[in-house]
């Protein structure tokens, strides 16, 4: 972006402040211990042009809604409309989520995003062994279509957007949603929303696993073909780094790690056949914000640069919008501290501006009360109005990219690219990502980087407020969010009710059906949605597979 | 003469995926002395306790964050005593309000680590509190 000459100039100058003005402060006040990025990117005092010499304006930058989208995904960004504010949310029955859904679209929220509970995810109906004590506790129990209508009563399903983070069991909870549309008169080409389908990345760290790499990833990639004709503006997965990242994993490593798990997505769907600029405009990311608000700028603007490149390149793909990487954010979860829990507002206000500011297209704000327990509305509703507040009041939103040419974001940028594509390159070595996380490198990749974190905290090297510095006495907090143990046993006298009530010979050919299907290449998903309209449970479906497809059972690597 | 090494079972009781903690603190207890069996996700209250009984386990280290505490930890330490292991130690971490504490303590387990706990402070808690056989 400097001509030679201007360049030497500048060096020359750095130079002599170097030596000069800078060396006579050092020699008076020596600088503090931690020089890092929050990530551990080694961070010099000053950034000149003499750092991105190497930046080319037009091929690394850009311009927005132009590959390669460095400078964001749409032309104008914030100017035009904001990002969509969606606050995951769930907790014990379909009726008391429904509640807090129709509160929160009150409060001005612009979409939803629904929270199962564990079992939902793992496949296990509210009364299986395994759901003992889980049912209702960190999201909405859904059995099956009956919950799902509950889940939605009066929201109009044409007009909202959800996203449902359901991984391994996607299928059966995409099958639902989709027959409640159907249900309430909603086209399916008018349903909008994001299914978060993302398997390996469960594998990897989230731990809601249920199969094997292979047949999971077949369920996956039928999900993904069966919306491609017949969902077309669903988001099809929403390939995640967010859970990476709150695992341990640094700000390079949790973008190389997705954009691993993106890659072997779009070869999954390549091999069966679909063409990449059918699939791609479709698949979705979602990303972790932490504190460090330049790094997290600096990390989403490398992300949108190495997806590009990874989708023209590699993929071969023409339609722009398939080179487009379009994210969820979510604020880190695993940064907010049970100490002095107000101050956890500060970290989320300065995620939302890192997020902002990075240029995403949808929003998850925690609420200050979650390292203690399940967010209670006030502090909810706090969380939301953070993001109104950047929306509205802070100026991040006037134009689009606003840090672009700070030498060191661009710096920053470069640097996270490069690590990034170091990763890329290794594991593409290595045999891919699925070799990659069968011999438990990414995994031991991220402990080993939670590892050194911790280390840093542990000997104060690195300072947390209210955690190993500004400590203070506090009285506990009270009036915590609580799911009564109740909602369990209500729910399994429900599901055997519902067991009882439904057609029995129709359950039985629908599930006879599926297992037919499952057991060919066929795409399972019309099957799924006529066992879910005959009646069937999420854990009736999800056993089906387990017969034939077998469970996952990893193998635990520490490292 | 070496002193006879820690055996610690570190386990994940119901379906928490959240086990960054886990796998960090078993490394922590592998540092410092101590011989670590990590069970993985998914335990149940009878496997974890079969798991001790097998190992010839010192101490138990759960480790909740979906909310499960109150049940699964004091049904941990109800089976060790059913199988006779009242000796070992149980101590448990993660998500938990502090209110609940006190119960918890009550049911048997004897220390409760909250989140951004140094980790010397639980490595500590341990070599003080482990009972010999």
């Amino acid at each position: 972006m400097f001509d030679a000459k201007e360049l030497e100039k500048i060096k020359a100058g750095k130079k002599k402040w170097s030596e000069g003005t800078l060396a006579k402060t050092l020699s008076k006040t020596p600088e503090k211990k931690v020089k890092t990025t929050w990530s551990g990117i080694p961070v010099e005092t000053l950034y000149t042009p003499a750092e991105i010499a190497g930046l080319d304006y037009e091929s690394k930058l850009g311009y927005p809604g132009e590959y390669p989208y460095t400078r964001g995904v749409q032309p104008n960004m914030f100017r035009g409309r904001f990002w969509t504010m969606r606050q995951y949310a769930g907790f014990g029955s379909a009726k008391e989520t429904n509640a807090r859904y129709r509160y929160l679209l009150g409060q001005g929220q612009t979409g939803l995003s629904v929270a199962f509970h564990l079992p939902t995810q793992a496949g296990y109906d509210s009364d299986h062994p395994l759901s003992m004590g889980e049912v209702g506790k960190v999201g909405a129990a859904i059995d099956h279509i009956g919950d799902m209508r509950i889940l939605f009563d009066q929201i109009p399903l044409d007009k909202v957007t959800t996203s449902m983070t359901v991984n391994a069991a996607a299928t059966v909870l995409l099958a639902m949603y989709l027959s409640v549309a159907q249900e309430q008169g909603a086209s399916w080409d008018k349903v909008g929303g994001t299914i978060q389908n993302d398997v390996l990345k469960e594998i990897i760290c989230r731990g809601q696993y249920i199969y094997p790499p292979k047949p999971t990833m077949r369920l996956t990639v039928d999900l993904i073909e069966f919306c491609q004709k017949n969902v077309p503006t669903w988001n099809t997965i929403s390939i995640s780094g967010y859970h990476i990242r709150e695992s341990g994993s640094t700000a390079a490593q949790e973008i190389a790690f997705t954009i691993a798990d993106g890659i072997a997505y779009a070869e999954a769907c390549a091999a069966r056949g679909i063409p990449v600029d059918s699939f791609a405009p479709r698949l979705s990311f979602f990303f972790n914000a932490f504190t460090d608000v330049l790094e997290e700028v600096a990390k989403f603007r490398a992300a949108r640069r190495v997806w590009a490149k990874i989708m023209k390149d590699r993929f071969k793909a023409k339609d722009p919008r398939s080179m487009m990487l379009r994210y969820h954010v979510q604020t880190g979860g695993v940064t907010l501290t049970a100490q002095q829990p107000l101050n956890n507002i500060v970290r989320v206000a300065l995620q939302t501006l890192a997020t902002v500011l990075g240029g995403n297209q949808s929003l998850h704000t925690n609420s200050y009360d979650e390292a203690l327990c399940l967010p209670t509305q006030g502090a909810v509703t706090v969380a939301l109005r953070t993001q109104q507040i950047v929306a509205e009041e802070s100026g991040a939103c006037v134009t689009v990219d606003p840090l672009a040419g700070s030498y060191y974001v661009e710096y920053l940028t470069d640097k996270i690219e490069a690590e990034v594509e170091d990763y890329i390159k290794k594991i593409d070595a290595m045999g891919g990502t699925l070799t990659a996380i069968e011999q438990g490198y990414i995994q031991k990749e991220i402990q080993n980087s939670a590892y050194l974190f911790q280390k840093s905290i542990d000997s104060g090297e690195r300072a947390y407020v209210g955690v190993n510095k500004y400590i203070m006495e506090e009285p506990p907090v009270t009036d915590l969010l609580r799911v009564d143990m109740k909602v369990g046993e209500e729910k399994a006298a429900e599901l055997k009710q519902w067991r009882a009530k439904r057609d029995k010979a129709a359950w039985q050919k629908a599930l006879d059906k599926l297992r037919e299907v499952s057991k060919t290449d066929a795409n399972v998903m019309p099957a799924v949605i006529e066992a879910v309209k005959a009646g069937a449970t999420v854990g009736e479906v999800c056993d089906v597979w387990r017969e034939i497809f077998g469970q996952y059972r990893p193998k635990e690597f520490i490292s | 003469m070496a002193e006879k090494k820690i055996k610690i079972i570190v386990a994940k009781p119901g379906l928490d995926g959240h086990d960054r903690g886990a796998k960090l603190l078993s490394r922590i207890f592998a540092e410092a002395g101590m011989e670590v069996v990590y069970t993985g996700l998914r335990q149940t209250p009878e496997m974890i306790v079969e798991a001790a009984l097998q190992e010839d386990a010192d101490v138990v280290g759960l480790s909740s964050l979906s909310g499960v505490h109150n049940y699964f930890f004091p049904k941990v330490v109800e089976l060790l005593k059913a199988k006779k292991l009242s000796n070992v130690l149980v101590v448990g971490g993660g998500i938990i309000p502090l209110e609940d504490i006190p119960t918890l303590k009550k049911a048997g387990i004897a220390e409760i680590f909250g989140p951004g706990t140094p980790t010397d402070t639980i490595v500590g808690f341990i070599k003080a509190n482990v009972k010999s056989k």
